[in-house]
């Protein structure tokens, strides 16, 4: 039975996992940038629905709410900071964006305090098994959520006129540009969709696990482990790899003992990015 | 060294004199001046990969907190049974005669030079595999999780944290143990100094910077890169861990995550004092730490509560406008002074190429 | 090569001029002002705590300050402390007290919050003979050390929980429990634990599961998983405010259902706010309660102070603020008795202290703890959705009978 009630939780933790991961590979995709501030959106985003819950508003409510405030922040942040490191070094991205990271903490830990908070769903739970395996409702609603967002992000990328304009600029900014796509504005609305991916996820976290302003840099780095298993622009696989990370720490956690869970996925990262690399270099080639 | 030039030979000297003249100078402040010359040792490494060979880590954090644990484990475990030091938090009292202190934190930092160069031989073909932000983010995630699984080893104090043996109590000075941390920092910094002259001056940095400008091309060329990149980054591991070893005895207690393997403070600013001051020159970490030191000494306190947000301010004006740091920004306002004779034309279209 | 070498120079000499000219060293008594130093985590994850532990300060030097100060030789002297932040970083903490008795001149201290913390600046103080009074780090290591310029106002960390297993062996006829614990992997934290192994081997208790939880915890599923499993006696958890939210969000969750539930900062993680119903029945360990029944003539009662607190602040004080607050209390009655600004006067009246504060008894044992006062624990307890934390052990102040076992979620409403 336990490890049943590993696999559910792990399984439906990993669904959202992969909702922050494919902000990241979209992103990463279409602007070549790291964002090590994803993490920090993601919290962003859940003190939003924690806010409209302590308004007396239902935190479910957060899930719409919360992304189309964040849309803005990103577009504000890619306006501020991102336009000027799109296009250079990759470096340059992860350490400016490490920088926005820390200022967003620090704000975060301002305006809401270092305060762990949670907001209530009051969803109940689900049994099984006899009472054996459980499985709060919330988690089941937040899984549910991110399937139904991503699905309508990959059909709105197909159909609509901004969504084909963002896939073509991820193929060749340069061919897009001269064929009359604003890049600008096309890198500004992934990064305020990226965001606002985030901001799902945040609301949904406010109401599945705790918050705290200090807790980003694990969402960032399970992020970057999907895509960088997954491959950009690859939303099914986005999926698979996220669950499968979902497993993974759930197991490491049975197995390994709690208290080295978060440095169980920390080494996930570094064992994967070695054993690409020696795949890759058998052929000469190394990862790009 | 023969060819040092009678100015820099007065430079040289007067700095030395400086610092060693600095904790009778300034009584007050000796412990900051430890700090400084530990930070300049860690941006002059961080400059020999990141600078130098082009390689981003945020690894050297590792190193850091390796030498740091070694240097405090091998000076209690040489003479007390180190399980006992630790257990519950620390609770056991044992008491080291001057003499033991001193021979321990000898020994422990020999130890603790040698091991983490040892093992980042060991990793080195692996992770050095990684090019750019693939390396980056790689050697992030191992110093982070380094510091996770530190916290959870019981013999060197798990989540209780780890007291380092306190100064012997037989020297009633309490000016001793100050001064003798910074004389130990100083001589680091003097070390290290020497030594990345030295690698200014020869071969391998024109490979390491080989390596940095086109690896592949470096290659084609009948250069093993990564042969030269293993003994870059174990050059690095040896100063890191002697900095970690140093300050593990300076401040006294090692916390896993917050002091140890401090990848969100330390590692950073390693990064960002090599950047500030400008990566791939001698001078620059030198410079880029100690204004960065006195930024963070002076003003930290004056803005109480808010040094965070400046901080990260600081961090994206400095790699967004002033990715070149200051040394960049100098030479490239005054090349003739480094010595460079730049065609014009030459520089112009290097300046449109990026 | 030469021009930076100058502008280099130029740039050290500088700076040096500004350290010797800044080098002028404040005195620790100023005109009418004793200084007090203390580094306080304002930023990173205990800013919340060091808040509160600051507000705790502030408020008691205000009040003794209204109140006419301390008077050391016939002279009226008011309080002033000088903070900096340590950002909850222990390198940063060590450091800033350095600081603090170096440059600023400081010659009393008080603590930080957390043990950690704590345990970075203890050697600091002792070094230089500079007498700590300290509120907030319990961490029992720092009372074997042989620390002689530390004192405590509070009672050590191991012995939070311990009631809590005496009590469930009592409910238990006196036969031992089975125990399942978490804890974070921080200096407090395994330091509470170490006092449930102790009472565990005392009573002949069984630990079953013994897990430790990283600093970076927002899901102990995997634990309660376990716990359903095996059906303990007694489940206890701490892992300051992070720690106690989780697990109270994650056991309503999954429903498991345990007789007895023992956790440590309740009160500052507002449980009873913060969950509601679903904390209902939890057990916590606390320093203080307003509902005792100490008094001192600045405060008054535990329950004015609270009120006060309440008005100043906004806030309900958690017992952070209040043995905060005591500290100084301690301070003013160590320089009073000893009549000098002698470190080691203050220190030796430090020693002889023995006083009643509305946060309770204070006289220090031999390590510095503090061993008049007893650790009180709370049961969160709920009349409809308006839930409360009620003193339940010490029998002296109970307010409430303990309830045992909590019931079934499954009977829960």
């Amino acid at each position: 039975m336990l490890m049943v009630q590993a696999s559910l939780d792990g399984i439906l933790l990993g669904i959202l996992f992969a909702l922050i991961a494919y902000g990241m590979a979209l992103q990463w995709g279409v602007m070549n940038i790291i964002n090590i501030a994803q993490g920090d959106l993601v919290i962003l985003g859940g003190y939003i629905a924690y806010t409209i819950y302590l308004w007396g508003i239902h935190p479910a409510w957060g899930v719409i709410i919360s992304p189309i405030i964040m849309f803005f922040v990103g577009w504000g942040l890619y306006k501020l900071v991102i336009n000027k490191v799109v296009d250079r070094d990759l470096f340059i991205s992860i350490l400016a964006t490490f920088g926005i990271a820390i200022v967003f903490q620090q704000l975060m830990n301002f305006i809401f305090g270092a305060d762990v908070v949670v907001a209530q769903s009051e969803y109940g739970t689900t049994m099984l098994f006899d009472n054996s395996v459980t499985l709060p409702n919330s988690k089941i609603f937040s899984a549910f959520i991110s399937v139904l967002y991503a699905v309508a992000l990959v059909i709105y990328m197909k159909k609509s006129r901004l969504g084909r304009a963002i896939r073509a600029t991820a193929q060749n900014a340069r061919a897009a540009k001269i064929l009359g796509v604003d890049t600008e504005k096309v890198y500004a609305a992934t990064f305020g969709i990226n965001a606002a991916l985030c901001g799902i996820a945040g609301a949904l976290i406010s109401i599945t696990l705790t918050l705290h302003p200090y807790v980003g840099l694990p969402y960032t780095v399970r992020s970057f482990m999907i895509v960088i298993v997954a491959g950009l622009g690859n939303l099914p696989a986005v999926a698979v790899s996220g669950m499968g990370l979902g497993l993974f720490e759930e197991f490491a956690d049975y197995i390994l003992g709690t208290e080295f869970r978060i440095g169980a996925v920390f080494m996930l990262l570094v064992f994967i990015l070695v054993y690409r690399r020696f795949k890759l270099s058998k052929k000469r080639e190394y990862l790009k | 060294m023969g060819n040092i030039k009678q100015k820099d030979l007065i430079l040289y000297s007067g700095l030395i004199i400086l610092g060693l003249a600095a904790p009778y100078l300034f009584s007050a402040f000796k412990v900051q001046l430890t700090y400084l010359c530990v930070l300049i040792v860690l941006a002059m490494t961080w400059n020999l990969q990141g600078g130098e060979m082009g390689y981003n880590t945020f690894g050297n954090i590792l190193f850091y907190g390796l030498g740091m644990y070694l240097t405090a484990s091998v000076q209690v475990g040489m003479f007390f049974p180190l399980a006992e030091w630790t257990e519950s938090g620390g609770e056991k009292t044992f008491v080291h005669t001057t003499a033991q202190y001193f021979q321990g934190i000898g020994v422990g930092l020999l130890v603790s030079a040698i091991v983490p160069a040892v093992i980042a031989g060991a990793i080195g073909y692996a992770i050095l595999g990684l090019r750019g932000h693939y390396f980056a983010i790689c050697t992030l995630g191992l110093g982070i999780a380094a510091g996770e699984i530190a916290g959870g080893i019981e013999i060197i104090g798990a989540g209780q944290g780890f007291t380092t043996p306190p100064f012997p109590a037989e020297i009633v000075d309490t000016e001793a143990r100050g001064k003798f941390f910074y004389f130990l920092s100083f001589a680091l910094l003097i070390g290290t100094f020497v030594f990345v002259k030295y690698i200014y001056g020869s071969r391998f940095r024109l490979i390491l910077n080989a390596i940095r400008d086109n690896e592949d091309k470096a290659e084609a060329m009948g250069i093993q890169t990564m042969k030269y990149k293993i003994v870059g980054w174990m050059c690095s591991a040896f100063f890191c861990g002697l900095a970690g070893g140093i300050m593990g005895g300076l401040i006294g207690y090692i916390d896993s995550t917050d002091v140890a393997f401090d990848g969100r403070e330390m590692g950073v600013f390693m990064v960002l004092m090599a950047i500030l001051g400008g990566k791939g020159t001698l001078w620059g970490p030198v410079i880029g730490a100690t204004l960065f030191h006195f930024f963070k000494e002076g003003l930290w306190t004056l803005i109480l509560g808010w040094q965070y947000v400046a901080l990260g301010v600081l961090i994206v004006v400095i790699v967004v406008y002033f990715p070149e740091g200051l040394m960049g920004w100098l030479r490239e306002k005054y090349p003739e002074r480094f010595g460079e004779v730049i065609d014009e034309k030459d520089r112009k279209a290097q300046v449109e190429l990026k | 090569m030469n021009k930076i070498a100058k502008l280099f120079v130029t740039f050290i000499s500088a700076i040096t001029l500004a350290l010797v000219s800044f080098t002028s060293s404040f005195a620790k008594v100023e005109g009418e002002y004793i200084v007090l130093g203390s580094a306080i985590s304002l930023t990173g994850k205990y800013s919340s705590n060091g808040v509160h532990t600051q507000n705790g300060y502030n408020m008691a030097v205000d009040r003794i300050n209204k109140m006419g100060g301390v008077e050391v030789q016939g002279k009226k002297y008011k309080f002033e402390i000088i903070y900096y932040d340590d950002e909850s970083n222990p390198k940063r903490a060590a450091q800033l007290a350095e600081r603090l008795i170096k440059q600023d001149g400081v010659h009393y201290m008080l603590g930080p919050y957390s043990s950690g913390l704590t345990k970075a600046i203890a050697p600091v103080t002792e070094k230089y003979k500079i007498p700590m009074v300290e509120a907030n780090g319990a961490s029992r290591s720092l009372f074997t050390k042989g620390y002689k310029y530390l004192f405590a106002v509070l009672s050590p960390a191991n012995q939070y929980l311990e009631v809590a297993i005496d009590l469930a062996v009592e409910k238990n006829g006196g036969k031992g429990v089975k125990i399942a614990q978490a804890f974070e992997q921080d200096a407090f934290s395994q330091d509470v634990r170490l006092g449930i192994l102790d009472a565990a081997k005392r009573t002949g208790s069984e630990i079953i599961i013994d897990d430790k939880l990283p600093k970076e915890l927002n899901d102990m599923a995997a634990t309660l998983a376990k716990v359903k499993a095996v059906k303990p006696d007694v489940l206890v958890v701490s892992g300051h405010t992070k720690g106690a939210l989780t697990a109270i969000r994650q056991i309503s969750e999954m429903k498991v259902d345990v007789p007895m539930l023992a956790m440590t900062h309740c009160d500052a993680a507002k449980l009873s706010k913060q969950h509601g119903k679903k904390s209902e029945f939890a057990l916590c360990a606390s320093q203080w309660h307003k509902n005792l029944s100490y008094k001192d003539k600045f405060f008054g009662s535990g329950k004015k102070y609270a009120k006060d607190f309440q008005k100043e602040f906004g806030y309900d004080p958690p017992y952070q603020s209040a043995e905060s607050s005591a500290a100084l209390l301690v301070f003013k009655d160590a320089f009073e008795r000893a009549n000098s600004f002698d470190r080691d006067a203050v220190r030796d009246a430090l020693v002889d202290t023995e006083m009643q504060t509305f946060y309770g008894n204070i006289k220090f044992g031999p390590g510095g703890q503090n061993v008049a006062k007893p650790m009180i624990l709370f049961q969160v307890r709920c009349k409809g959705d308006d839930c409360e934390n009620r003193v339940v052990a010490p029998t002296k102040w109970a307010s409430d009978k303990f309830y045992h076992p909590i019931p079934k979620w499954s009977e829960r409403s």
